[in-house]
C-alpha cells in the first residue's frame, strides 16, 4: 500500500487530461476563455460552475466516508437549505438568508451524526432516514410550490463574479481551502482517518471518536447546505422535489474516483473535488458533443465499474480471479 | 428468535394505524379500497419481497427502480414497436433481468465490493440503458394486457382482487416459504449471520451471492412487467425512487439492514402500512402527497431505533462476556 502512495492522484489527473483533451476533439473552442462585463466565460469556466455543487459535496462526504461512513441525505438537505433559502431571501437581509440555511445544514448533520455516533446505527441505515423524509419537509416550507424569489444579493451567489471567477467558484475555492487547512493544518486529519481505519482501537488509544463522527456528519451537512443555497441562487428559485436530486451518488462516485477507499482510514480532499470535476467535464463533454444526456448515466455506469475495479484489493490479475471462483467451490 | 418481535409490532402498527383511519373514515374499511391498496403496491410488493432476501443476505441493491424502468420501456418497444409476441417479452425481459442480477452479485463476491457501490453502478447502467431504448412514454395496446387489467376476482362488498394483486400475493407467499422452509432460505440467513462463519460451515458463499441477487433483479423485473400492466404504458423514468420505498418497506417489516433477522411476511406489512397512509393521504384530500415522505420516515426512524435497542440488549450479555475473558 505504501508504495501506491506517490503515485496518489496521478490516474485522477491523467483521466481528468484525456477526458478534457475528448472534450477539445469534439468542441474545438473548449478552451477558448475571454472576459466580458469582469467575468470570465468559456467551457472550461462553465464546467468549474456546474460541478460546485457535487464539489462542495464531495468536499463534506470524503470526510464521511473517511470515518468509514456514508451520508445518502445530502441531496435531502440541499433541498431543504434551498427552500429554506428560496423563501427567505425577500424579506430578509442576505447574512440572516445564509445563517437560516447553513443553520439547518448544521441541524440536519447533528441529526445524522447523532444516530451514527451516539445511537451507533449504521451509516447507510441512519442517512437514510433523512434522505428519504428529507424531501417532504423541503415541500413543506416551499409548500408544494416552487418557491422563486428576486433578491440581487442571493442571485449574486449563483450568477455573480469575483475577481472574474462565478461566485461559486471561488466559494467552493474558499470551502476547499478552509477544509484542508482544518483537517490538514491540524492533527485533525490523522484522527479522522484513524477513527475510519479502527474505530475500536483508535477509541483504546485516546482518540474521541464519537465526537470525530459527530463533527464529519455537521460538516457534511454544511456542505450541502451551502451547495443547497448555491443551487437555489443559481435557478432564482428553489423546487423541492428536484434539488439535488440524485447528486448524493455523484457526491459518493466524486469521492470514489478520488482514490478515498469506501472502507475509509484515509482520504484526499482535493482528489475528491477532482473527481467532482471529472464527472463534469464528461457531462459537458457529452452535451457538447450532440449525444443525448442521456448518455451521461451510462458513461457514469462504466466509470464506476472500472474505477471499483481498479481498487478492488481482489484484482490481481487473471489469476488471482481463477483462484477466488476456485475458492467458491464447496 | 427469527425476529418475531419486530414483526409483530410492524402488524400492531398496522391493525391500530388501520383502526384509526377507519374511525375517521368509515369507508376506508371496505373490500374495495383495500383491493385498491393491494393493485396499486402490486409491483412495490414483488420488488420487496427481492429486496427482503438481499437484505436478510446482509447486501442491498440500488438497481431495483431501474431494472423495473428498463422493463417497462423494454416490454412496450417490444409489443409495439418491434412486433414481438408480449408473452415472449415478458420471457425475454425475465431472462435478461436475471442475468443482470446475477452479473452484480459475481461483481460483489469475485472483486469483494461493497453491494452499496455496485448496484449503484447498477442504478446508473439500467436507467441509462432504459434512456437510449426511448425517453418518451410508450402505450401499450397489446391485447394481453386489456385482458389481464379486466381480470378481476369479485370479492364480497363489491372489491375487486385484480390480476396484478394476485400475482403479488403469490410472490409474497413463495417468497416467504422460499425463505423460511428450504435451505436457501437458511442459508441467506447464515450469510447474513456472518458471511465467514456461513463459508467454514460450506455453504457456497459465491453461488449463494450470485442467486439471491439474481432472485431480486429477477423479481423486479416481474414488478416492471406488473407495473407496465398497471400504467398500460412503458416510460424511462418510471419507479424513480422505488429502491428506497420498498428498502423502508423492509426495515419497517422488521428486517435487520444488518442482515441476519427478517421475514417476508413482515416486509408484505411494511408494504400495507405505506400503503395505508397513502390512502389515508388520499382520503383526507387536505394533505398533500409528501406527507408520505415525512410519515415514512418517521415510520423508519421508530422502526431502526427499536432494532438498534433490541440489537443492543441481544448483545449485551455477550460484551460482558468477552470483557471477562480478556
Amino acid at each position: 500500500m505504501t508504495a501506491l502512495l506517490p503515485r496518489r492522484g496521478l490516474a485522477q489527473i491523467f483521466a481528468l487530461i484525456v477526458i478534457l483533451a475528448i472534450d477539445r476533439a469534439v468542441s474545438p473552442q473548449f478552451f477558448d476563455l475571454r472576459l466580458q462585463d469582469g467575468r470570465l466565460f468559456g467551457s472550461l469556466i462553465d464546467v468549474l460552475n456546474r460541478g460546485t455543487p457535487v464539489a462542495l459535496l464531495s468536499l463534506g462526504m470524503v470526510l464521511v466516508i473517511a470515518t468509514r461512513g456514508i451520508d445518502l441525505s445530502v441531496g435531502a438537505v440541499m433541498a431543504i437549505c434551498g427552500a429554506i433559502a428560496a423563501s427567505l431571501a425577500d424579506s430578509h437581509g442576505l447574512p440572516v438568508v445564509l445563517a437560516a440555511a447553513l443553520g439547518a445544514g448544521l441541524v440536519c448533520g447533528l441529526w445524522n451524526g447523532f444516530l451514527v455516533a451516539v445511537l451507533g446505527m449504521q451509516p447507510i441505515v441512519a442517512t437514510l432516514i433523512l434522505m428519504v423524509a428529507g424531501r417532504g419537509i423541503a415541500q413543506l416550507i416551499t409548500e408544494g410550490r416552487i418557491v422563486t424569489f428576486s433578491s440581487p444579493d442571493l442571485v449574486w451567489l449563483g450568477n455573480g463574479a469575483i475577481l472574474g471567477l462565478p461566485v461559486p467558484v471561488a466559494i467552493a475555492l474558499g470551502m476547499l481551502l478552509l477544509t484542508g487547512a482544518v483537517v490538514r493544518g491540524s492533527a485533525l486529519g490523522l484522527l479522522i482517518e484513524a477513527t475510519g481505519g479502527n474505530a475500536r482501537a483508535s477509541e483504546l488509544a485516546g482518540v474521541g471518536t464519537r465526537a470525530m463522527i459527530l463533527a464529519v456528519y455537521v460538516w457534511c451537512g454544511v456542505c450541502a447546505a451551502l451547495a443547497g443555497v448555491i443551487a437555489a441562487a443559481d435557478i432564482m428559485g428553489a423546487d423541492a422535489n428536484n434539488a439535488g436530486l440524485w447528486l448524493e451518488l455523484d457526491a459518493i462516485l466524486a469521492v470514489v474516483i478520488g482514490g478515498t477507499s469506501l472502507f475509509g482510514g484515509r482520504f484526499s480532499l482535493v482528489l475528491a473535488v477532482l473527481g467532482a470535476l471529472i464527472i463534469q467535464t464528461m457531462n459537458t463533454g457529452i452535451l457538447l458533443s450532440g449525444y443525448p444526456p442521456e448518455f451521461n448515466l451510462l458513461v457514469k455506469a462504466v466509470v464506476v465499474l472500472a474505477v471499483l475495479l481498479l481498487q478492488s484489493p481482489k484484482l490481481s490479475g487473471l489469476a488471482g480471479i481463477a483462484t477466488r471462483l476456485r475458492g467458491t467451490k464447496p | 428468535m427469527k425476529g418475531l418481535p419486530p414483526v409483530l409490532i410492524t402488524a400492531i402498527v398496522l391493525v391500530a394505524g388501520f383502526a384509526a383511519c377507519a374511525a375517521q373514515f368509515p369507508n376506508i374499511a371496505s373490500t374495495r379500497v383495500v383491493g385498491n391498496l393491494l393493485t396499486d403496491n402490486a409491483f412495490l410488493g414483488i420488488v420487496a419481497t427481492g429486496m427482503t432476501f438481499v437484505i436478510i443476505s446482509g447486501g442491498i441493491d440500488l438497481s431495483v427502480g431501474s431494472v423495473i424502468g428498463f422493463t417497462t420501456v423494454f416490454v412496450a418497444l417490444a409489443s409495439e414497436r418491434w412486433g414481438v409476441p408480449p408473452l415472449v417479452a415478458f420471457v425475454a425481459i425475465l431472462a435478461l433481468s436475471a442475468a443482470f442480477g446475477a452479473a452484480m452479485g459475481a461483481v460483489i463476491h469475485v472483486f469483494d465490493l461493497p453491494p452499496f457501490i455496485v448496484t449503484l453502478a447498477g442504478m446508473f447502467l439500467a436507467r441509462g440503458a432504459s434512456f437510449l431504448l426511448s425517453t418518451e412514454s410508450v402505450p401499450i395496446t397489446a391485447p394481453v394486457y386489456s385482458t389481464v387489467s379486466d381480470f378481476a376476482l369479485r370479492m364480497p362488498g363489491g372489491g375487486r382482487l385484480t390480476a396484478i394483486a394476485i400475482i403479488m400475493l403469490a410472490i409474497v407467499i413463495g417468497g416467504a416459504l422460499l425463505l423460511h422452509l428450504t435451505r436457501f432460505g437458511a442459508n441467506v440467513y447464515a450469510l447474513g449471520g456472518s458471511r465467514a462463519t456461513a463459508g467454514l460451515m460450506g455453504v457456497a458463499v459465491g453461488k449463494m451471492t450470485v442467486k439471491i441477487y439474481m432472485l431480486s433483479s429477477l423479481l423486479a423485473g416481474l414488478a416492471g412487467i406488473v407495473f407496465s400492466f398497471y400504467t398500460s404504458a412503458g416510460y424511462s423514468l418510471s419507479a424513480v425512487g422505488v429502491e428506497l420505498d420498498s428498502i423502508a418497506a423492509v426495515v419497517i417489516g422488521g428486517t435487520l439492514l444488518t442482515g441476519g433477522q427478517g421475514s417476508v411476511i413482515g416486509t408484505f406489512l411494511g408494504v400495507l402500512i405505506q400503503g395505508m397512509i397513502q390512502t389515508y393521504i388520499n382520503f383526507d384530500g387536505t394533505l398533500s402527497s409528501w406527507w408520505t415522505k415525512i410519515a415514512t420516515g418517521v415510520l423508519l426512524f421508530a422502526f431502526i431505533a427499536l432494532q438498534q435497542a433490541l440489537v443492543t440488549l441481544a448483545r449485551r450479555p455477550v460484551a460482558k462476556r468477552a470483557g471477562a475473558a480478556s
